[in-house]
C-alpha cells in the first residue's frame, strides 16, 4: 500500500513537470496548465480544512483574493518584487484569517459555512467600492509581475509563459510538501480526530477550538498563496476572485476531486478549470453546465475521483 | 438633513423587509430541515420573472397571488427531486447542490427572459408620492410594506395555530419525535420548503416592482439574508424578522454618513454580535450552533 501511495504521488509529481509539454497535444495551453496548478493549490489548501478538519468553510474566496490583491497592489503602487509582493498579500490575508477565525470558531457544520461566507462578502464590497486604490468593479489593471531576480540569477516569468509555470509549479509543490507535513504531524493526526470525533477528541484533552482555528488559519494562509499566483498570472485582478461564486467552486473542485485523498482537490481543480475553459469557449450558458456539474457530482459522484478510485484501499 | 435621514431611514426598512422575508424562508428551512437553500436567491428571480410574464393576462394583482404559488410548486419539485436524497448526509451536499442549482436557475432565466433588465409594470396608482414634503413616500413602497406586513403575520399565524405550523415548530426541536408520534416528516419538510420557496417568489414580485428586473435580482439580497438570520439569533423567526429589519436600517442609515460602506457595515455588525452575543439578538442559549 506504501509503495503504491509513493508511486502515486511520483506519478502525480511527473505528470505535472511535464504538463506544459503535452498540454498542447490534448488541445490545452501553457496558461491553462498554469491555470490548473494555481486552482489545485487553493483546492488543496481549502481541502487542509474541508477533508481533513471536517469543517465547512464557504468563504475561502476572500482569502484568495485579498492575496491576490495583496499582491497586485504591492506590486503596482510600492514596486515591489513578485516574491515579496506575494508575501505581503499572504500576510494580509492570514491576518485576515486570524481576526475572523477567532469569532467563527466555535460555529459548526451548515453555521459555520454560513458565517464564513457572510464574512467572505466583507472584502468583496470594500475591493468593489474603494475605486481609487482597487480599480473597484473594473479591477486592478497597469501594472505586470516583474521579473524574478536573484543577483545575478533571473527567471524572465514575465513573457514566458512556460517560466512561469514552472515558478507556480514550484510553490505550489513546495506549499504541498509543507501541506502533507502537517497532516501527518501530531497536530494533523489530532484535525483528523476532530473531523472523526469531536466529542471524544475534546475528552482525550484536544483544544478543538483552538485547532480548527489554526487550521483555518493554516488553511487560508496556503489559499492566499494560490491567489497571489493568480493575480501574477492574470496581471490583473478584480473583485470577482473574492466573490461567494468562487468559494463555492474551490468546494465543489475538492468534492469533485475526492476530499478524503490529498491530491484529490488538485484532481477536481483540473477538470473543473478545463471543464469550464471548455464550455465558456462553446456556449454562452456555461454557467447552466456548470451547475449542472455541481447536481450530478454531489448526487451521484459524491466521494469524488480518487475516492472512487482509492475505494478499498485505506485511503 | 433630518429628512434626509428620514428617507434613508425608511429606504432602509423597505430594504431590510426584504432581508426579512428572504430571510425567513431560508430560516424555515434551515431550522426545520438543516438545509441552507443557497437556490433562494433564484427562486426569489423566477418569482420575479413568472409575475413579469403573466401581468399581461392576469394584471398585477392576479400575478402577485399566482407567482408565488407556482414558485412554491416549482421548489417542490426541485426538494421532492433533488433534496429530499440529502437530508440526514453532511451539510455540504445540500449546500453544494443548491449552490450548483442557483447557477443553474440564474443562467435558465437569463436564456427564457434574456440578460438585460426588464421594466416591471406596477399599477400606475401605486407608483405616485403620497406627499409632496416626504417624496419618497410612493404608494408602492407603502404597499409593500403593507404585504409584507401582512405576509409575515400570516406566516406567524400559520405557524402559531395551525396544525402544519405547530408540526413545523416541533419539528425543529426533535424531528425524530414528532415522526415517532406518527406525523409524516417527509410530507411534513416538503411542505415547510415548498412554504420557504412560495415567500421567496411573493419577495420577487414585490422586488420586482421597486428594483426592476434582472437575472441577478436575488443575488444582493441572499448575503444580506444570511447575515439577517446570525444577527437575529439562530432558530428564532422572530429574530430573523428584527435582524432583517436592523441591517436594513443600518446599512440605509451608513448610506449617509459613510456611502462607500453601505454593503460592508452590515457585514461588520454580523461581527460585532459574534463578539459580543455569539447566539445572536434572540437565539436561544445552548442552541449556539
Amino acid at each position: 500500500m506504501k509503495a503504491s501511495r509513493l508511486a502515486f504521488d511520483a506519478a502525480v509529481i511527473a505528470a505535472l513537470l511535464t504538463m506544459p509539454f503535452w498540454m498542447a497535444a490534448v488541445g490545452g495551453y501553457t496558461e491553462l496548465a498554469t491555470r490548473v496548478v494555481v486552482m489545485g493549490l487553493a483546492a488543496m489548501s481549502l481541502n487542509f480544512l474541508l477533508g481533513y478538519t471536517g469543517v465547512l468553510s464557504f468563504g475561502h474566496a476572500a482569502y484568495f483574493g485579498l492575496g491576490g490583491y495583496g499582491a497586485a497592489m504591492a506590486i503596482k503602487y510600492l514596486d515591489w518584487g513578485a516574491l515579496p509582493a506575494m508575501a505581503l498579500g499572504v500576510a494580509v490575508a492570514t491576518l485576515a484569517a486570524i481576526t475572523i477565525g477567532a469569532l467563527i470558531v466555535r460555529r459548526r457544520g451548515v453555521y459555520f459555512a454560513m458565517v464564513t461566507i457572510a464574512f467572505g462578502q466583507v472584502f468583496y464590497f470594500i475591493a468593489f467600492r474603494w475605486n481609487d486604490m482597487t480599480g473597484g468593479d473594473d479591477g486592478l489593471t497597469g501594472w505586470r509581475r516583474p521579473p524574478i531576480e536573484f543577483g545575478p540569477w533571473k527567471l524572465d516569468i514575465v513573457n514566458d509563459d512556460k517560466s512561469f509555470y514552472y515558478f507556480a509549479l514550484v510553490i505550489m509543490l513546495i506549499s504541498a510538501a509543507a501541506m502533507a507535513r502537517l497532516i501527518n504531524s501530531p497536530l494533523g493526526r489530532s484535525l483528523i480526530a476532530i473531523r472523526e470525533n469531536e466529542r471524544r477528541a475534546r475528552f482525550l484533552g484536544v483544544a478543538v477550538e483552538r485547532r480548527i482555528w489554526l487550521s483555518f488559519v493554516i488553511s487560508c494562509f496556503f489559499v492566499s498563496i494560490a491567489g497571489g499566483l493568480y493575480a501574477l498570472l492574470n496581471n490583473f485582478i478584480d473583485p470577482r476572485a473574492l466573490r461567494f461564486d468562487l468559494s463555492g467552486n474551490l468546494v465543489i473542485m475538492a468534492l469533485m476531486g475526492g476530499m478524503r485523498s490529498f491530491w484529490g482537490p488538485l484532481f477536481g481543480a483540473a477538470i473543473f478549470v478545463v471543464l469550464q475553459d471548455y464550455l465558456s469557449s462553446r456556449t454562452e450558458n456555461w454557467m447552466f453546465l456548470i451547475g449542472l456539474v455541481f447536481v450530478l457530482v454531489v448526487r451521484f459522484f459524491p466521494r469524488g475521483l480518487l475516492g472512487v478510485l482509492w475505494r478499498g484501499s485505506a485511503a | 438633513m433630518s429628512q434626509l435621514i428620514l428617507f434613508n431611514v425608511f429606504n432602509g426598512l423597505i430594504v431590510g423587509a426584504f432581508y426579512a422575508l428572504m430571510a425567513l424562508g431560508l430560516s424555515l428551512i434551515l431550522n426545520l430541515s438543516g438545509v441552507i437553500n443557497f437556490a433562494h436567491g433564484a427562486f426569489l428571480a423566477l418569482g420575479a420573472y413568472l409575475a413579469y410574464t403573466l401581468i399581461p393576462y392576469i394584471g398585477f394583482w392576479g400575478a402577485l397571488v399566482l407567482s408565488p404559488i407556482l414558485t412554491g410548486i416549482f421548489g417542490l419539485a426541485v426538494e421532492r427531486v433533488l433534496i429530499r436524497p440529502l437530508y440526514g448526509g453532511d451539510p455540504l451536499y445540500s449546500l453544494l447542490l443548491t449552490f450548483g442549482l442557483a447557477y443553474m436557475m440564474q443562467d435558465a432565466i437569463k436564456y427564457i427572459w434574456g440578460a438585460q433588465s426588464l421594466p416591471f409594470q406596477a399599477p400606475a396608482w401605486l407608483m405616485k408620492s403620497l406627499s409632496s414634503q416626504y417624496f419618497f413616500l410612493t404608494g408602492y413602497r407603502m404597499f409593500m410594506m403593507l404585504i409584507v406586513a401582512l405576509a409575515v403575520a400570516a406566516l406567524f399565524g400559520v405557524l402559531g395555530y395551525t396544525r402544519l405550523g405547530i408540526r413545523i415548530r416541533a419539528g425543529t426541536r426533535d424531528l425524530e419525535t414528532v415522526s415517532t408520534l406518527g406525523v409524516n416528516t417527509r410530507l411534513l419538510r416538503s411542505l415547510n420548503f415548498g412554504l420557504g420557496v412560495y415567500i421567496a417568489g411573493l419577495a420577487g414580485v414585490l422586488a420586482a416592482g421597486l428594483l426592476g428586473l434582472a437575472p441577478t435580482i436575488g443575488d444582493n439580497l441572499i448575503m444580506p439574508s444570511f447575515v439577517a438570520i446570525i444577527v437575529g439569533g439562530l432558530g428564532s423567526l422572530v429574530g430573523t424578522l428584527l435582524g432583517g429589519l436592523l441591517i436594513g436600517v443600518v446599512s440605509g442609515v451608513t448610506a449617509v454618513f459613510f456611502p462607500s460602506a453601505t454593503e460592508a457595515v452590515i457585514y461588520v455588525m454580523m461581527g460585532l454580535v459574534l463578539l459580543v452575543r455569539p447566539r445572536g439578538l434572540l437565539g436561544e442559549e445552548g442552541r449556539v450552533h
